[in-house]
């Protein structure tokens, strides 16, 4: 039984480390922000999850459990909303893309 | 295996450095220490694994709290102006959202 939980413990650590790695290289070598931001979300979602839930695997159901959900909960609401506050400003400050939509000719005055 | 998701992460921290450091604007930098401060988290919570102390699970949800309100409360600043960084650009004032 131990060996079954340690077995899948490793399964899950060693999946979170990968997706870590990949969203690491993604947000070094994607050509724009909002490339970047979607390879760094790789990081928030399946590396924290997995490597949350092996090491929940090898915690057992104790008090540390607990506390690995309350980390694994803490990154599912938060990180979204700080991935939406960061696209939201870069749109905001027109943040140029890959494909850029509509070059604007002429700058217009910033008095409202 | 405590020891390669450990080494992976560090990597993966690596990486998001360079990134903060080359980052053309002052997104990609906030957006390399988001990614910073959630791989901090897990360090904090695999380290606590590896030394067989699990008490760091505490100050992984603390430096969790600090991450999200310092991003977000920058965001916040950087909505209404720039700091004068070079790849910023600089017709953001008229569109107030």
């Amino acid at each position: 039984m131990s060996s079954i939980l340690d077995i899948l413990s490793a399964l899950c650590l060693a999946g979170g480390g990968f997706f870590c790695l990949v969203g690491g290289i993604g947000l070094l070598r994607m050509p724009d922000f909002y490339t970047r931001m979607h390879a760094g979300s790789v990081i928030e979602t399946l590396g924290a999850g997995l490597i949350l839930l092996g090491l929940m695997f090898q915690a057992g159901l104790t008090l540390v459990t607990v506390k690995l959900a309350m980390v694994g909960l803490l990154i599912f609401f938060a990180s979204p909303t700080a991935s939406h506050a960061l696209a939201r400003a870069a749109m905001l400050r027109n943040m140029p893309r890959l494909a850029p939509p509509v070059v604007q000719s002429g700058e217009r005055s910033s008095k409202p | 295996m405590l020891a390669a998701a450990i080494l992976a992460l560090l990597v993966t921290v690596a990486l998001a450095l360079v990134r903060a450091a080359l980052g053309p604007t002052v997104f990609d930098r906030l957006q390399a220490a988001n990614s910073i401060g959630t791989c901090a988290m897990l360090l904090l919570a695999l380290f606590g694994f590896f030394g067989g102390r699990p008490e760091f699970l505490d100050l992984a949800l603390v430096y969790g709290l600090l991450n999200v309100i310092g991003v977000i409360a920058v965001l916040k600043f950087f909505r209404q102006g720039n700091l004068g960084d070079r790849g910023a650009p600089a017709t953001a004032s008229d569109r107030q959202g």
